[in-house]
């Protein structure tokens, strides 16, 4: 019985309680849209699905030519209006030439992020969070860590709507960042092949560089771009790993990723390259698309808004 | 015991969301007369701005200032009875100059938009 009312209670102030007005990637007259390859700077309620990705993989260091596959998907759900979690899981698939293909779930990722500050005035965000990749819940064909990895982080989000108008075809100009250090529990583990391997601290920075074409035309100049350009955002995203200790300092990987992000009223698509800059980083340049939907314009009464808090 | 629980987990999240299938978004603005960022010779009667979502008329606003700061419109802002995506407001009869227009729209979910832009009357 007490069952009954609870869920009965959950209900009614499901589809009752005021709506937190505010979403995905607002800040004033700016709409940041969620970037393929670097972590958002503002907390909402979306999913990523599928997010696919189909790269070559470095041969350096004698490893075999490999093409890495992989499938994910990515949600985020809002507690209070500021803060939220997530979680991601990634199904990857490694073929050779030689030795065929293996496949398996990459370990499962969690996350949570809370909205430090936004300035409507600026077009600015701030975040900090912490992403856990849990040790042990992916797959060992696939490589997965059987130890856990932490990585604290600040996201920040700028756009320029707010210079003069002497240069107001910059105004559409965005810049989103991600930057956070992966804390591995473990040191070091035993290897497939019984070897000790080492797992350092790394350093990773991703920034995404935007041209809104929506924001060019809604509140700069309307230069009568028809469907579907009037929704386009360009961007390059640029995403980079250093290690920091443990044998591996400075061996940097490093990708830059020109692509674009159209968005539509509840969902957005993105498609990018991705190249990368150094041997170490690839083989070659690959491919990254995403379909992404944004949960508080599709269902803006029950899933797609805080669970506690956020009012009109 | 367990079977009944999972039974009114389904009903609940099953009724949550039929009630939230109409789904509406954020009122993006997709046109504007005059035209965002455009230069016009005569100067417009109105300011008519047309979005992509049905809009909350008593929270949607919209006003139209001069080069100095100065509200210019006549302060009759409203959504269009006949067409509820459009919020418009008439204008007096300007002279020529720049002047800016600055909106805040509310869509019937109470997703909130705003944004600002300019026209520039016969020069």
């Amino acid at each position: 019985m007490k069952f009954r009312m609870f869920f009965a209670a959950a209900l009614t102030a499901a589809v009752t309680l005021p709506i937190h007005v505010d979403a995905h990637g607002f800040a004033g007259k700016r709409f940041f849209p969620a970037t393929l390859t670097t972590d958002d700077p503002f907390v909402a309620d979306e999913l990523s699905l599928p997010t696919v990705t189909s790269v070559p993989n470095s041969t350096s260091g004698g490893a075999p030519q490999t093409r890495e596959t992989d499938v994910g998907v990515d949600m985020s759900k809002r507690i209070t209006p500021d803060f939220g979690v997530g979680f991601d899981e990634t199904w990857q698939n490694f073929k050779t030439e030689e030795d065929g293909s293996v496949s398996g779930f990459a370990n499962l990722g969690v996350s949570a992020k809370y909205l430090l500050l936004k300035s409507d005035p600026s077009e600015f965000l701030l975040s900090v969070g912490l992403d856990a990749e849990i040790g042990g819940t992916g797959s060992k064909n696939v490589g997965a860590d059987e130890f856990s990895t932490l990585t604290p982080s600040i996201f920040f989000g700028k756009g320029f709507g707010d210079l003069p108008e002497s240069v107001a075809l910059v105004r559409p100009f965005a810049v989103t960042g991600a930057v956070g250090v992966d804390f591995p529990t473990e040191s070091r583990s035993a290897g497939q092949d019984g070897e000790i391997e080492r797992h350092p601290h790394v350093l990773n920075v991703g920034v995404a560089i935007e041209y809104s074409m929506l924001y060019l035309q809604s509140n700069v100049r309307d230069i009568e771009l028809g469907a579907p350009f009037n929704h386009m955002i360009p961007m390059v995203e640029v995403n980079l790993q250093t290690p920091l200790d443990r044998g591996a300092a400075g061996q940097t990987t490093a990708t830059i990723n020109p692509g674009f992000v159209w968005s539509g009223q509840f969902m957005q698509i993105g498609l990018e390259a991705i190249v990368p800059v150094n041997d170490r980083s690839g083989n070659g340049p690959g491919v990254i698309g995403q379909i992404h939907f944004y949960l508080d314009d599709i269902f803006p009464k029950t899933l797609g808004r805080p669970i506690f808090g956020g009012t009109p | 015991m367990r079977k009944t629980r999972w039974l009114w987990f389904i009903c609940a999240t099953a009724i949550a969301s039929v009630q939230s299938s109409v789904a509406y978004g954020h009122a993006m603005l997709e046109r504007a007369e005059p035209a965002v960022g455009s230069t016009i010779e005569e100067a417009p009667t109105m300011v008519r701005l047309h979005f992509s979502e049905r809009l909350e008329p008593a929270f949607s606003a919209l006003r139209v200032e001069d080069a100095a700061g100065k509200t210019v419109d006549r302060g009759d802002t409203r959504v269009d009875p006949d067409d509820s995506v459009v919020l418009e407001v008439s204008l007096p009869d300007l002279p020529h100059g720049k002047y800016r227009v600055i909106w805040r729209a509310v869509s019937v979910d109470t997703h909130v938009t705003e944004g600002d832009f300019t026209f520039t009357v016969g020069q």
